[in-house]
């Protein structure tokens, strides 16, 4: 029995395959059964009544055990829950007791001296299997705690792969084509007729690429900052669109220094404009709101859009699905950002909680 | 020589305009914010060529061309368009890449002047467009003209195509619209997963159809839920079959 321990401990050590486990396991089970087998003839019982005994009490002993290892899969303690784990034990090895007695009384009946013993070893049976009981809730718990911790540090790199991976995305997406060129272009047009107007374009499209590499970590950065990166993206495009495109951006005080993961506004922003710009042929507002409270931040993009020509309502679009999983990944919950459509207008909700 | 700029950004619009002042003999009739404008403004003022921006509002510039009978010489001029430029190149329609010198403008004009004057077939932009559609990735819409309104209509709108002359007959909820394509073109367009060609002259939404009925010896008809009957071809029947996993 005490094999049986050493053997289940190992095995939660390293991830062993299905296979090899339940190898172990059968192993343990025969061990046990023989041991047991080996006391009874010890205590002069026949071989069929040891047998029989033995290899009741071990199989529904590994029931109760399987059961409590498979509870304890969606369920663990809290930190003070331990009281209450003895406690389901103790009911469980009770009820093995009562299945185990009763099943023994009824397939043993010419051994009156059989009969003895089984009263009389109740409390050293109990005691047996609430041991076992015990033990294996204890594995269970370990075991499965490490698988957690595994996951939790698999899903921790995959975030950090993933940001890395935004970022190159979000480099490329600033340093995008479309709209790179087409500052150049505004540029080379304001050269000739506003030359002062050119150099300030050239120096907002500087400082938003600069911006741009300095994220380079992903450190988070505070809200202000992070508008302030948006409102020179969103001046350089109110020189190309001229009056079609006006923004209002505007926060709570209390939230000015609350921390938000960098370039996570950007694609939506871009979104924004995308449909507000491209799919209406009016005069386009785009407005940034940010409020919070103690526990998250809470970001409001607005943009018009023309539900004849866009289709917001399949979803949220490529550009929000990556912030939608990079979210996930940081925070690990999927309700961090919302879309809601309505009479015109396109409403983005980000929440960031802070840590 | 009269032209027409439409590109929705006013000071892409403003450097074009500057570079032909160096042309006097070429009159700007008209500037367009998109492609809504231009349609009006080329059926207006039939120029002879246009400085077209491909991505604008609501419609782009390839779209807004579709909607034109007669297409005017096009010199397209945009930021960055991958598979575009491929098909711009395969034809002598020009383009300039924005931000584009003096230089090379001049040499896009030059060379359309070139063109008009030894009366050489004129570009063939309804070519281009043709090449264009089946270079670029899967289109979601299909924008008609109907009177002087024009439609976009979300290809997940789209209950059947019938042939019409030289039209397609585009048939949704709302009502149908004539498109100036061929059926080949739409086939491509709409892909093989929701649709299905069931006839030289038809093709189908796979999830509209309800039944399908034996007609003549050799033909059936396909049942829509809107209660359309739509004739199945002796090809089409089993392409149908197989769609429906009969």
């Amino acid at each position: 029995m005490i094999r049986q321990q050493a053997n289940t401990q190992q095995a939660s050590e390293s991830v062993l395959s299905k296979s090899k486990l339940t190898l172990i396991v059968v192993q343990c089970i025969v061990a046990c059964m023989i041991s047991q087998s080996a006391i009874l003839l010890w205590f002069g019982f026949s071989a069929q009544t040891s047998i029989i005994d033995s290899s009741v009490s071990i199989s529904l002993l590994a029931i109760a055990c399987y059961l409590i290892a498979n509870n304890l899969q969606f369920y663990r303690p809290e930190k003070n829950g331990y009281l209450l784990m003895l406690l389901y034990c103790s009911i469980l090895a009770s009820l093995w007791l009562v299945v185990n007695n009763w099943t023994l009384d009824k397939l043993i009946l010419n051994d009156p001296h059989y009969s003895e013993f089984l009263y009389n070893s109740l409390p050293i049976r109990f005691f047996i299997g609430l041991l076992m009981i015990g033990l294996m809730a204890m594995v269970s718990v370990v075991w499965y705690t490490q698988l957690d911790q595994k996951e939790t540090e698999k899903r921790k790199l995959e975030a950090e792969t993933l940001a890395r991976d935004a970022e190159l995305y979000n480099l490329r997406q600033q340093l995008q084509p479309h709209f790179l060129f087409n500052s150049l272009n505004s540029i080379t047009a304001l050269i000739g007729s506003r030359p002062e107007e050119a150099r300030k374009m050239i120096h907002q499209l500087s400082d938003f690429l600069r911006g741009t590499l300095k994220k380079e970590d992903q450190q988070p950065v505070s809200l202000i900052d992070e508008l302030e990166h948006l409102q020179l993206y969103l001046d350089i495009e109110k020189v190309r669109f001229g009056h079609r495109l006006s923004t209002e951006i505007s926060y709570n005080e209390a939230c000015k220094t609350k921390k938000l993961p960098p370039m996570l506004l950007q694609p939506i922003v871009e979104n924004a404009i995308k449909f507000g710009l491209y799919d209406t042929t009016g005069v386009v507002t785009i407005s940034i709101f940010g409020e919070c409270d103690e526990n998250e931040l809470h970001i409001t993009i607005q943009n018009p859009y023309d539900p004849d020509t866009t289709r917001p309502k399949h979803g949220t679009g490529f550009g929000l699905s990556g912030v939608k999983r990079r979210l996930h990944l940081l925070f690990g919950r999927t309700d961090l950002l919302e879309t809601t459509s309505y009479s015109h207008i396109f409403t983005t909700i980000v929440k960031i909680p802070q840590i | 020589m009269r032209v027409i700029l439409i590109d929705d950004e006013p000071l892409a619009r403003s450097v074009v305009l500057e570079y032909l002042q160096n042309w006097p003999e070429i009159e700007v009739v008209q500037e367009c914010n998109d492609g809504f404008e231009g349609v009006k403004a080329i059926a207006q003022h039939n120029p002879d060529l246009i400085f077209l921006d491909i991505q604008m509002p609501k419609i782009n510039g390839f779209e807004m061309l579709e909607l034109i009978e007669q297409p005017p010489s096009v010199i397209f001029t945009t930021a960055f368009d991958e598979y575009a430029i491929k098909a711009f190149e395969e034809h002598a329609v020009d383009y300039l890449l924005k931000p584009f010198t003096r230089e090379r403008f001049d040499k896009a004009v030059q060379k359309w002047i070139d063109q008009q004057q030894k009366s050489e077939p004129k570009q063939n932009t309804k070519e281009l467009l043709e090449n264009l559609q089946s270079s670029s990735p899967k289109n979601d819409r299909v924008v008609v003209k109907t009177g002087n309104k024009i439609k976009i209509i979300p290809v997940s709108d789209i209950l059947f195509l019938a042939a019409d002359d030289d039209y397609v007959k585009i048939h949704t909820q709302e009502g149908s619209f004539l498109k100036n394509k061929t059926m080949a073109y739409f086939e491509k367009l709409l892909g093989e997963d929701n649709f299905v060609r069931v006839h030289r002259s038809y093709i189908v939404r796979i999830n509209e159809i309800t039944r399908i009925d034996p007609y003549e010896k050799d033909s059936h008809l396909a049942i829509l839920k809107t209660g359309e009957k739509i004739p199945v071809s002796k090809t089409g029947y089993p392409k149908l079959r197989q769609v429906l996993g009969l």
